[in-house]
């Protein structure tokens, strides 16, 4: 789960991790009134959604006082077009008005897992601002990489390699020792999946303050943190996700047309390689799961038919907990009551097959069956081919 | 003889009075796996009817393996529970720990695998994995047994139901299995890719290899390059995800393509440098196998 940066911000002076004052505004007129209330100097107004690289796309500017108006109204309201965001970009709603601070230079910081050891690593560069996949990949020495071990957590000797590594001034040592400190201890205590402060800064004044705040949480920590969960902005989500999660659904749209409703998270994968291997393209993943039952079958056919590039739907099941018998009865009654108008491909292997294709048979949806993966997608194809009739 | 699971396995179940426990004791019961016990904090005492035997419930798991003499384990413990239950198999002293379990906080898996140091002889398969399964000697998982049919192919897998379609396309084929192993989804879990190809290498039954990868992370590039070094035997490998788009969490805790790594095009690029036969179709898992064991 990802979050604004401005409620990343509020989990940072939680935990007592410096950062710039400032407060969210959704309107100029209160905009204006937080800016004013900031000492004096610059202010920066930041538009506030959850990809990366706003301030290329426009969303960031950095103002007098007597412009924060002006920019706020610019800012609220666009479509913030960056390299993570859709072509059409993301509508920003809410901007963060912080005061400017005086910079001296700009590190690199974050705390992510490292599948390779296990381990929760931290990250420091003194290449701030910088892509930081770019850094690792050209000047890896210039990237710390520190496994903290969970059973005594982050050692002040780590915390010293830290702030050496970077080639922070004494003055500001200390501090930024406690930051690195209190910022694994926000990733264990809010199960976050990323941290990431880039650019860290170091102003004239030799403090250290979190100018940039990214985390993401791990999904399947959020039933013991529930404070996290409230701060999820679903519009930030792809609709049609944000549906599919409330039935326990995992799907995710993509850009095809061809739908795809399957069991099991590497079939599913497997089958949208295959769709693609065949010339077309998978408008979609979606694993319905072990436990699939007819109402969450019929709640995935309403999520793949509600998708406008929809034109024809493979569904894929190999049987093991969920039976084929039970699918084919599930599929049958969802099409009906929902009025399937698409093209369908069904294929079916495992527990309880042969039951399940006399249930689809004699039932009067209009189908194809397929044995195997591969005439699946030729079906698939054929039907995309010569879109009229079965 | 398999790897892992034997004649000799006696099996217990962590979470055995609850609906998934009970259900799928029955059919690993059914499919000839000796099981021995279960456990459920509180309901030590209590006895469960599975495939008409009585089996004795305990209240931990030392207690368990003290009674019955238990070598496995195979949790079916919820999600909050089921690091508690690793790590209690674990100091019992449990040499196979099966975890099923899906949707275990990462950081708790941290904890988990920080602690497993201490006991070296104990090995953990999964989180979030099908299990294992010996065809025709003993399946300690979910997987459906009926499909498998006992040979010479070992197969390691991080999916579930895509290791079905694997095996299934095999066993048309004639080609049965040695063992199947699910190391499971997560981004932290137990045995990974190199223990298992070392096992298959190393056991006289198993005469070549299926590898099921998929996006994330980077154990089938560290796999290849210990196939390349120590792997004689053939291996045949599908990795899922080539469609998948960076950044999504596809099903998987551990399938995602994060900073512009573990894309399926680099694990691919990797195994095929190993010489390992890798297949852009899982539909042609079975047929690249036949062809290279024949």
């Amino acid at each position: 789960m990802k979050i604004h940066e401005y409620q990343a911000k509020a989990l940072f002076r939680e935990f007592d991790i410096p950062v710039p004052p400032g407060k969210v505004a959704t309107t100029a007129d209160e905009a204006v009134s937080i800016a004013n209330e900031l000492p004096d100097g610059k202010v920066v107004v930041k538009g506030q959604i959850h990809a990366g690289g706003r301030g290329k796309g426009g969303g960031v500017k950095v103002v007098d006082k007597s412009a924060v108006k002006e920019t706020a109204n610019q800012i609220l309201g666009m479509q913030l077009i960056t390299h993570q965001t859709d072509p059409e970009g993301q509508k920003v709603k809410t901007v963060l008005v912080e005061a400017g601070s005086n910079i001296a230079k700009e590190y690199y910081l974050s705390l992510i897992l490292d599948r390779a050891t296990d381990k929760v690593i931290v990250m420091a560069s003194p290449d701030g601002g910088m892509d930081i996949e770019e850094v690792a990949e050209k000047t890896p020495e210039r990237l710390l990489k520190l496994p903290v071990s969970p059973a005594v957590g982050i050692q002040p000797f780590q915390l010293r390699q830290v702030v050496t590594f970077l080639g922070l001034p004494k003055e500001a040592q200390k501090e930024a020792m406690k930051m690195v400190a209190n910022l694994y201890k926000l990733y264990m205590e809010k199960d976050c999946s990323l941290l990431e402060i880039n650019p860290l800064v170091l102003t004239a004044e030799n403090n250290m303050i979190a100018l940039d705040g990214k985390i993401n949480f791990d999904s399947n920590a959020l039933y013991r943190q529930k404070d996290i969960v409230e701060l999820r902005d679903t519009d930030e989500e792809d609709p049609l996700e944000v549906e599919a999660s409330k039935y326990g659904l995992n799907y995710i749209k993509l850009d095809g047309n061809v739908a795809c409703m399957v069991n099991g998270a590497g079939l599913a994968m497997a089958t949208m390689d295959i769709i693609k291997l065949h010339g077309e393209a998978p408008a979609n993943f979606l694993d319905v799961g072990g436990s699939a039952n007819k109402e969450s079958l019929e709640n995935a056919f309403r999520i793949l038919m509600s998708d406008k590039n929809v034109e024809v739907l493979l569904i894929n099941i190999f049987g093991g907990i969920l039976r084929c018998d039970l699918l084919a009865e599930g599929v049958v009654a969802a099409a009906k009551s929902l009025k399937m108008d698409l093209p369908m491909v069904i294929r079916m292997k495992g527990t309880n097959v042969e039951k399940g294709k006399e249930i689809l048979a004699n039932s009067d949806l209009e189908f194809a069956v397929a044995e195997t993966m591969t005439e699946a997608a030729e079906k698939v194809v054929q039907f995309l081919k010569q879109p009229v009739g079965v | 003889m398999a790897v892992l699971v034997d004649n000799n396995t006696k099996l217990i179940i962590q979470g055995i009075t609850g609906k998934e426990g009970q259900f799928h004791g029955e059919q690993c019961m059914a499919y000839g796996t000796q099981l021995v016990g279960g456990v459920t904090p509180g309901k030590g005492g209590q006895t469960v009817e599975l495939s008409g035997k009585t089996v004795p419930v305990f209240d931990t798991v030392k207690e368990a393996v003290t009674k019955t003499g238990a070598n496995a384990t195979v949790i079916f413990v919820p999600p909050p529970f089921a690091a508690d239950a690793i790590m209690e198999a674990t100091e019992a002293g449990i040499a196979l720990v099966i975890c099923i379990t899906e949707g275990i906080p990462v950081t708790d898996m941290v904890k988990v695998k920080a602690f497993m140091k201490d006991y070296p002889d104990t090995r953990l398969i999964g989180p979030n994995c099908p299990g294992v399964i010996s065809p025709d000697i003993a399946k300690i998982g979910i997987m459906p047994g009926h499909i498998h049919k006992k040979g010479p192919v070992g197969i390691v897998s991080r999916s579930g139901t895509l290791t079905y379609e694997a095996v299934d396309q095999l066993t048309q084929l004639g080609i049965g299995q040695s063992t199947c192993i699910g190391i499971g989804g997560d981004p932290v879990n137990g045995t990974n890719f190199i223990d298992c190809l070392e096992l298959f290498q190393n056991d006289p039954e198993t005469d070549a290899i299926v590898m099921i990868g998929e996006i994330g992370g980077t154990a089938e590039e560290e796999a290849a390059a210990y196939a390349k070094e120590h792997v004689t035997k053939p291996i045949v490998c599908f990795i899922a995800g080539q469609t998948a788009p960076p950044g999504k969490r596809m099903g998987h805790a551990g399938a995602i393509i994060s900073g512009g790594k573990g894309t399926a095009a680099e694990k691919m690029a990797a195994l095929k440098a190993a010489g390992i036969a890798v297949v852009e179709s899982p539909a042609v898992i079975g047929e690249t196998m036949a062809a290279a064991i024949r």
